[in-house]
């Protein structure tokens, strides 16, 4: 879940809206019983046009970091080879605050973007794919017929090797160069301190800026559905579970009360109060809990360690993956908690009843 | 003033067919005084005596404990008055077999809390010399003969230092030997100490011991 958090965008800002636009003649007659068919659309520039205000607007939203990324395709011509790829014109001191690309070079920066303005960097399994090193140079061909040689500033290395092997960036300015498109960019990635409220903020932007804003919770709806799902399973068994062992804690202490019917008497007639008497199995009842608890623990902790250790290599992957495991000490306290709760009203039910023996009925029917 | 006074006490079991245990008993004990309840089989005697030790609640009647009105008491309230006044020896010892003689002495005295742990020891342990069982206070119940766990039971009655000891057929499983030893104690207790003792008995040479007889018969006291 974190993992999900910290590595995603947490909210997109992409050049489309989320309604079509409606058409001339609709927007002049919303009343109007005429649809024309096959309008042909007016060829736009794509983009989010005036990106610079809508990031100072994002910006001023507070808590919050957003960059301009104007995505499109490119091809590397090196060496008589040619590779499709993804160019991104980036603005590396914005980029740096909203993605983890900066954490995963492994030559070069992206600094080096801004100093060197033809400079772009690439996926270290690319350059292997290619046979390119560090500083060397590659013509870049854009769609549209720009041809532009580039210099290799920095590379990369996520582990996700579709990603290392297509993904690309350069500066901003030069891929708006590169693809026709000045002055637009057609991504604001966006994170916030408080991750929690993407879905707000989202709302907010698509309201004041118009283009279509997607929070990481709307782009992951699939996953956390999943999630929730999984919650709900989880809690259901680990609920199932608890009710079992608190009818076992409950039948234990009902035969120990049963056996001790006697005892009980004896103590009542001495003077002892059903406090005293619902005090002692109670007591009994939680040290099976508390003991309960701490075998618990301890094997849940020994459990945890196993799947931890169990390493995966996913299918487009290059590095090892561990299953993600919480270590967080919240969940023991919380499980500890719960079962030693359990532990106690089961115990109390039986106690309460044991306290209630009439030691004079005991006597009467002893003598 | 005396230590415990019944006035028309009654008791009865309600039902389909209503059964009456115990019907206008007037009892009083006084200090020192060594008292014993006989009457057939089936006569009423242990129901009167858990009425006089606060163990049953009389359906009609007073109740006074050393001058103390107990009807409507509570069951902690009555707890409470058995635990400080009142010591207890029934026909089966009643101990706990799982505490060794010592710590049953001890148990009243633990809930009292008056005194502080090695106190308690060293009076349960006294009580237990007393009664001739300074060698067996920490076995097990179980590993006592019938006379010495109803010494212990004895020595359990005593531990809050009780004005009132009732006993329930207290030599009903014991043999000559022990019977003539337990009622000793008891005697001896009444004279010398001054505990007022109660005690239900079949024995007509237990019975020569008390100072006073009372007849039970359905229910009734009849002298
Ligand atoms: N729970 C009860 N329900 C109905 N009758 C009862 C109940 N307890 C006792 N009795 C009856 O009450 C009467 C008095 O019983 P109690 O035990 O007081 O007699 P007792 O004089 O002590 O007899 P024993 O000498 O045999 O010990 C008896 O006739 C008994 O059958
Ligand atoms: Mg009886």
């Amino acid at each position: 879940m974190r993992r999900l958090v910290d590595t995603s965008p947490h909210i997109t800002i992409r050049d489309q809206y989320r309604n079509i636009p409606k058409q001339a003649a609709e927007q002049l007659y919303p009343q109007g019983a005429i649809a024309l068919r096959g309008v042909k659309p007016k060829t736009e520039l794509r983009g989010i046009r005036q990106y610079r205000k809508h990031l100072s607007a994002i910006e001023a939203l507070g808590g919050i970091r957003a960059a301009p990324i104007l995505a499109g395709q490119a091809i590397f011509s090196f060496a008589g080879r040619n590779e499709a790829v993804s160019l991104s014109g980036i603005v590396p001191s914005k980029m740096r605050d909203v993605s983890a690309i900066d954490e995963d070079m492994v030559a070069g920066s992206l600094d080096a973007l801004d100093v060197d303005t033809n400079g772009i960097v690439i996926g270290r399994a690319l350059a292997k794919k290619l046979s390119l090193r560090m500083g060397e140079n590659i013509i870049v061909v854009s769609p549209s017929g720009n041809v532009r040689p580039m210099r290799i500033v920095g590379l990369f290395e996520t582990g996700n090797s579709n990603y290392d092997e297509t993904q690309t960036f350069a500066n901003l300015t030069r891929v708006q160069a590169l693809l026709n498109r000045p002055n637009v960019a057609n991504t604001i990635v966006v994170k916030l301190d408080d991750a929690t409220r993407a879905r707000e903020v989202a709302a907010t932007i698509e309201a004041t800026i118009g283009y279509k804003s997607v929070s990481w919770q709307e782009a992951s709806k699939d996953l956390l559905d999943t999630l929730v799902v999984r919650n709900v399973i989880m809690y259901s068994v680990v609920g199932a579970i608890l009710l079992v062992a608190c009818f076992g804690i409950y039948n234990i202490i009902s035969t120990v009360v049963l056996e001790k019917t006697r005892d009980i008497a004896i103590l009542k007639s001495m003077g002892f109060h059903s406090a005293d008497i619902r005090r002692i199995f109670v007591t009994e009842g939680a040290i099976m809990g508390i003991s309960g608890s701490l075998l618990g623990l301890g094997l849940g902790l020994l459990m945890m360690r196993a799947i931890a250790a169990v390493e995966i290599r996913p299918p487009g992957y290059t590095g090892v993956v561990h299953l993600p495991v919480y270590w967080g000490f919240d969940q023991f306290l919380i499980a500890a908690g719960f079962a030693v709760g359990s532990a106690v009203i089961a115990a109390w039910l039986p106690a309460r009843k044991g306290s209630r023996v009439q030691p004079v009925d005991i006597l009467r029917g002893a003598t | 003033m005396s230590v415990l006074v019944a006035e028309k006490l009654g008791r009865t079991l309600d039902g389909e067919v209503p059964v009456t245990l115990v019907q206008d008993a007037d009892v009083t004990i006084e200090r020192g005084e060594f008292v014993v309840i006989r009457g057939p089989s089936g006569s009423g005697k242990s129901s009167l005596l858990y009425l006089l030790g606060l163990l049953d609640k009389p359906t009609s009647g007073r109740l006074l404990i050393d001058g103390k009105d107990t009807v409507g008491f509570d069951d902690d309230e009555r707890a409470d008055v058995r635990l400080r006044k009142i010591g207890f020896v029934f026909q089966f010892h009643f101990l706990l077999g799982e505490f060794s003689a010592l710590d049953n002495v001890r148990m009243p005295m633990r809930k009292l809390g008056q005194l502080g742990e090695s106190a308690q020891v060293e009076r349960a342990q006294a009580l237990l010399d007393s009664l001739g069982l300074a060698d067996q206070a920490h076995k097990r119940p179980s590993q006592l003969s019938g006379g010495q766990r109803q010494r212990v039971a004895i020595a359990r009655a005593l531990a809050n230092d009780p004005l009132l000891i009732l006993a329930d057929e207290p030599t009903g499983a014991l043999d000559t030997k022990s019977s003539e030893n337990v009622r000793l104690i008891l005697r001896e207790l009444a004279s010398r100490e001054g505990r007022s003792i109660v005690a239900v008995t079949h024995d007509p040479g237990f019975a020569s011991a008390a100072d006073r007889q009372v007849q039970i018969v359905d229910g009734k006291i009849v002298a």
